[in-house]
């Protein structure tokens, strides 16, 4: 079996997998971080969206091997002990999220989307997110709470 | 009855939710998160035929494959069959058909999905690879998935005893009185509609882990339930014969479920089944795409209703033709879904005298129908606020007016139907009117202009909607043929330090129950929100429990809640009589304090909690030590939640895209708790509303039974860009009968909405000669009633 | 989805080494149509061999007339390039709406053009623009590379390294989404190039990406109103659940206007 080593929410990770491993079950099966979800077999639900060398990916629709040697982050790896990262702040203060499968999903996908951009209006954000669907929300809360999430990582507030 | 608290975290505001620390870091924990020591997975095969008869199954080859610790297949499954919880007579007084359900097919499968051989084995992929390697020799039949043809000559037959494919013809409502209306009507309008059938869709799938204990024969299964004492009932009474003290269901967090994660699956019979047969955990998760063949679905309608109207344009009768598709088995609450969650609810908020109703339940070769999120209230809804609007137009009355003029008025309550609902309380003039205000109603035509000299068509629609949810009382459901009762527990653990673990027989999966139920114990008893932690979803630490659906946690598992604390008091008043040495009629409590009347004595809810648990100065020979209570409240009568919807959009005659540019929803749900929540529920529930007007179908071949949409290739999702931000605002009456007066949110959104998307579409659509479409009205859809319209007229 | 055996070569020469000595090998670029395909189970190859570890196929650079992109450059780099917005904006444009913004941070132009899917978005940028696409063996005249769906000039062992984009005078291109996949339904590339005009429709033919000719033809002067006006014949379109072939025909010409009025 192929080893795989990547750096994972900043730890080193190394493990022999199949090669059919998919990011996501590497993370899940292999690492235990079950934050992040499966939500379809078609890559277009987002809500397995990592970071992958600081880009938005779905793990779903990555092998793990393919990975060797990347940064990944995870929605485990956001906040600073019990200290929220200002997006994970906004979706609580906004009311953006209810059952919370698509969620981290959603935030990884947010925050990748606002990252380095200013004053992003509902439609720019509305389009942003088409790669992560929500059945519960509506997305109303979620917009606004990107909208805000997105003032506060400008204002320094977070990474 | 409760009123608002004025504080930061009580009844009437909107603290953030307890849940969303979890969710938000990756911590919840959902089925599939769930691993158990010694784990096996589970595969299903499963039939890729509509309608065969099963010949041969082979597996001794797959069974040689890495990895497998065991396949079974119909012939080794030696328990029972998923029953049916809900029992409906035909017009002429017999049961309806209810054909067998077993977890693996015996003989014969009977939809694409249908469930053929178990694969269990160390990993999924291993499960997987075994699979493909049984051999299954299949004799084709021809098969039948049009709901509307499924009753008539020459349909394939799914069960032999259901003739015709009738499960039950069943009716209710007076008959000659409405014949007798709509001989002296001044005029009819006549309308045929299909509700079409909908995928629910949580964005968790389906997910289940069997784990047996040979140690103590105790039977634990992990599920993705909205109702896990139920799952316990059904699955442990019905199917495997494991009483209750051995078998343990949790359903933890859980994704979403609207309805989908009501029923009880043969999956979650199936796991637990074989891991005492394979002495292992057995887990099962569902693919998306096996979601779409074993999730029951939604809907499923073809209606034809006509309205009678007198020459003032008062209805003066209703009757309505219903053809309901059970799919090839009958899942859980199918049965009430198009009967008594349906038609019962044809008044809506009109005072129409006389209304007769027929519905007939076909089988069909496809995936089990059952309630999803409004659960027969959007269906009538929809064909109700089709109806009116079109009468409207007939008659040439304005559409507003035409409502208002029918409307019952607030002054009525309550309210008796000719459909055997009595609504409590309502006031639906005032609803309107705050919709029509937030939605820009009386500049309307000045958009309209304006869209038009840019080329696009605008439109707007209206519906005004009533439902009945908080079900149910339990002897009126029983009446009508459910097999349950539907009261709720509640039950209010009091620590000695004053902190309080509430347990709750709901289920929260999105809800904010965890949040919403702080808040009323911690305004009724005094305590912190902080310290108030509710409980669910794990028949061994919940005493019982109905679930949740049909908007009924806080209606009627609030208010279980609310008697438990009822009776917390009450003994907690006795305590702090005998500590302040008053009598107990003296005693009054507020805020968290015990005090007797008329003297400055106080003593603390904290002070009297340690007093129950350390009994040294206390009644002991008239009271138990300990504080802790549990209620069982059944409710008696539905709420009724109503209001209106005003949907705006604007089409694109050159492509025919809809966009839904306004929506606004004004509703009435009685007491709100958590607004923030509440607003939440209504986004939620109107994005799927505006999913299946525009967007969302299940699709199936005709000739193969094939599901065409069986992916999210082809099964449109509503996304963050196919809808606006939506206007939502509250005007409540309370209900009457539950001590809360609330009457639940969690439907309504998805119950008002999609007639007013439509109607829009139609005002929209009027100029250029367009009266009628059907959902979901896709651009294409759009595009060829235009072009049709069109033709149309230059043939005149 | 099947196991299978893993390369990753760190040159195009030890890539065609391994597809030549797998018994079923399969390349995988950003792998966001194939993975989908290989979890459906729908494909089992005896080997996969990434491409993604060989630097010297990303990159964009502007190459005489035009601009150059390297087969393993993903799309979100193609969008955001400020070589590319600046020679052919409409190319831009089109990377910046493939898929989701996920998919555009893995998938490829290679990748795309390699699988010519009949409803992605590059095959009508290269034919439209007349690009040509470089191989490790040749070169290939996009007018001869589009062979049917999923089906192009490319024999066993060869890869495309990159793909060069002629530089129009104006270009535009105007999707219309499937609802559901947001694949395109139909999508129509204009170009005005030195050689004349040139129209190039996706997600519309049952032969994939296309030419037609009508358009072309009522776009001598590069005028929307004219385009509109074209009447495109429907009988080789497609015809599914979501739009029938004269629902395609139709969408042809009103998004090959629409792309005339937007071209830059």
């Amino acid at each position: 079996m192929p080893t795989v080593k990547m750096t994972v929410n900043g730890k080193a990770v190394s493990a022999d997998v199949e090669a059919r491993t998919l990011l996501v079950h590497f993370l899940r099966d292999t690492l235990e971080l079950t934050g992040t979800h499966v939500g379809c077999d078609t890559a277009q639900c987002g809500a397995c969206t990592v970071h992958v060398n600081g880009k938005a990916v779905k793990s779903c629709n990555a092998l793990a091997v393919q990975l060797d040697g990347a940064q990944v982050t995870t929605i485990e790896g956001l906040a600073n002990g019990d200290t929220l990262h200002p997006m994970q702040e906004a979706f609580r203060d906004n009311h953006g999220l209810q059952c919370g499968f698509c969620t981290p999903g959603m935030v990884m996908s947010a925050i990748d989307l606002v990252q380095g951009k200013s004053n992003l209006s509902e439609s720019e954000i509305r389009a942003g997110l088409e790669g992560n669907i929500c059945r519960c929300t509506g997305y109303h809360n979620i917009v606004k709470a990107v909208k805000a999430g997105a003032d506060a990582m400008q204002a320094g507030k977070g990474r | 009855m409760a009123a608002d608290s004025g504080t930061a975290t009580g009844i009437g505001a909107s603290p953030k939710r307890k849940e969303d620390f979890r969710f938000l870091t990756g911590r919840g924990t959902y089925t599939d998160d769930i691993n158990r020591p010694g784990q096996t997975y589970a595969y299903i095969l499963r039939s890729p035929h509509a309608h065969a008869e099963i010949v041969k199954i082979d597996t001794a080859k797959a069974k040689g494959m890495p990895g497998v610790a065991a396949i079974f297949t119909g012939a080794d499954y030696d328990k029972g069959g998923v029953p049916c919880g809900w029992q409906i007579h035909s017009k002429d007084g017999s049961p309806m058909i209810e054909p067998p359900h077993f977890p693996l097919c015996k003989d014969r499968v009977r939809h694409v999905g249908d469930q053929v051989a178990l694969v269990i084995a160390n990993s999924i992929a291993e499960a997987r690879d075994a699979a493909e390697e049984i051999d299954v020799t299949y004799k084709e039949l021809p098969a039948i998935v049009s709901t509307g043809a499924a009753d008539k000559a020459g349909a394939a037959q799914v069960w032999p005893d259901a003739k015709n494919n009738t499960c039950f013809d069943w009716h209710i409502g007076d008959k000659a009185a409405v014949d007798a209306a709509f001989a002296k009507a001044h005029h009819v309008t006549k309308l045929d509609l299909i509700n079409q059938r909908l995928a629910p869709n949580a964005m968790e799938p389906r997910a289940a882990v069997g784990d047996y204990d040979r140690a103590t024969g105790e039977y634990t299964l992990y599920t993705t339930s909205q109702n896990p004492h139920v799952i316990r009932l059904l699955m442990g009474a019905f199917v495997l014969q494991i009483p209750e003290h051995k078998l343990r269901v949790v359903a933890p967090d859980v994704g979403g479920g609207f309805g989908s994660k009501i029923f009880h699956y043969s999956e979650e019979a199936l796991v637990t089944w074989a891991s005492e047969k394979v002495r292992r955990p057995v887990k099962w998760t569902s693919d998306r795409s096996e979601a779409f063949l074993s999730d029951a679905q939604g809907r499923d309608h073809v209606s034809h209703a006509e309205l009678a109207l007198d020459k003032d344009g008062k209805f003066i009768a209703l009757r309505v033709n219903t053809i309901a598709n059970m799919g090839a088995y009958l899942s859980t609450f199918a049965p009430c879904v198009p009967t008594y969650l349906s038609a019962t609810l044809l008044a809506g908020v009109y005072t129409t005298p006389v209304i007769y109703a027929e519905v007939k339940a076909v089988f069909t070769n496809t995936v089990a129908v059952d309630a999803y999120r409004g659960a027969g209230r959007p269906e009538t809804t929809y064909l109700l606020e089709r109806l009116v609007e079109k009468a409207a137009r007939e008659t040439g009355i304005d559409r507003v007016e035409l409502r208002r003029r029918n409307f019952i008025p607030k002054t009525a309550f309550p309210y008796q139907t000719p459909v055997a609902l009595q609504y409590d309380s309502g006031d639906y003039e005032a609803t309107l009117d705050l919709a029509l205000k937030m939605g820009g109603w009386a500049d309307f035509e000045n958009r309209r202009a304006e869209a038009q000299k840019r080329g696009k068509l605008r439109g707007i629609g209206i519906s005004t909607y009533i439902e009945a949810c908080g079900i149910a009382p339990s002897a009126v459901v029983g009446s009508l043929g459910a097999r349950a009762g539907l009261y709720e527990c509640g039950q209010v653990r009091v620590h000695p330090t004053g902190s309080v673990t509430v347990f709750t027989g709901t289920h929260s999966h999105g809800q904010g129950h965890e949040t919403t139920f702080a808040q009323l114990v911690s305004d009724t008893l005094g305590v912190p929100f902080e310290s108030v932690e509710v409980s669910h979803g794990d028949t061994n630490k919940i005493p019982f429990g109905m679930g949740t659906y049909g908007s009924r946690s806080l209606a009627v598992g609030g208010s279980a809640i609310v008697k438990a604390m009822d009776k917390i008091i009450a003994k907690a008043k006795r305590i702090a009589a005998h500590l302040m040495e008053a009598s107990v009629a003296d005693i009054d409590f507020k805020n968290g304090e015990f005090t007797v009347k008329g003297t400055d004595k106080k003593v603390s809810f904290g002070q009297v909690a340690l007093t129950a648990y350390v009994p040294h100065n206390y009644p002991i020979t008239e009271l138990e030590p300990g504080l802790e209570e549990t209620a069982f409240y059944d409710p008696l009568n539905f709420t009724y939640p109503g209001g209106t919807h005003i949907c705006e959009v604007e089409i694109d005659p050159e492509t025919g895209v809809t966009q839904v540019v306004n929506f606004t929803a004004v509703d009435d749900i009685g007491r709100v708790i958590n607004p923030m929540i509440v607003e939440g529920q209504v986004h939620g529930g109107v994005v799927q509303g505006i999913g299946q007007a525009l967007l969302e179908n299940c699709a199936y071949d005709q000739e193969t039974g094939q599901l065409l949409t069986g992916s999210y290739m082809d099964y449109t999702m509503p996304r963050a860009d196919d809808v606006p931000s939506i206007k939502v605002a509250t005007h409540s009456t309370m209900c009457t009968h539950n001590p809360l007066g609330s009457k639940g949110v969690g439907e309504v959104g998805a119950i008002g909405s999609p007639p007013a998307v439509i109607n829009a579409v139609l005002d929209a659509l009027r100029p250029v000669g367009v009266t009628d479409i059907s959902m979901p009205a896709t651009p294409h859809k759009v595009w060829q009633a235009i072009q049709s319209a069109g033709k149309a007229k230059a043939a005149e | 989805m099947h196991n299978f055996a893993f390369h990753r070569p760190a040159s195009v020469a030890d890539a065609v080494k391994a597809v030549g000595s797998a018994s079923d090998g399969k390349i995988i670029a950003g792998g966001q149509t194939l993975l989908p395909t290989l979890r459906q189970r729908l494909a089992s190859p005896s080997d996969l061999i990434d491409l993604g570890a060989i630097a010297d196929l990303k990159g964009i650079k502007a190459e005489g007339d035009g601009i150059t992109i390297g087969a393993m450059t993903p799309h979100a780099e193609v969008a955001s390039s400020a070589i590319v917005q600046g020679a052919i904006p409409a190319l831009a444009h089109l990377a910046a709406h493939i898929g989701d913004r996920q998919v555009r941070a893995r998938g490829t132009i290679g990748g795309s053009l390699a699988n010519n899917d009949p409803a992605a978005d590059y095959p009508a940028a290269a034919l439209g623009l007349g690009a040509t696409i470089r191989t490790n063996k040749r070169e290939i005249k996009a007018d001869d590379y589009f062979q049917g769906m999923f089906s192009t000039a490319l024999e066993d062992g060869e890869i495309i390294t990159a793909v060069h984009f002629p530089k129009p005078e104006k270009a535009g291109y105007e999707k219309f989404v499937q609802p559901a996949s947001r694949f395109a339904l139909v999508g129509v590339f204009v170009a005005k190039t030195k050689g004349g005009v040139r129209v190039a429709v996706t997600g519309a033919g049952q032969e994939g990406v296309f030419r037609p000719k009508e358009v072309e033809a009522a776009l001598a002067n590069f005028s929307a109103d004219a385009a509109k006006g074209a009447k495109v014949p429907s009988g080789n379109l497609n015809s599914d659940l979501h739009g029938s072939a004269e629902y395609r025909a139709h969408l042809i010409s009103v998004l090959a206007g629409r792309a005339v009025a937007a071209a830059k």
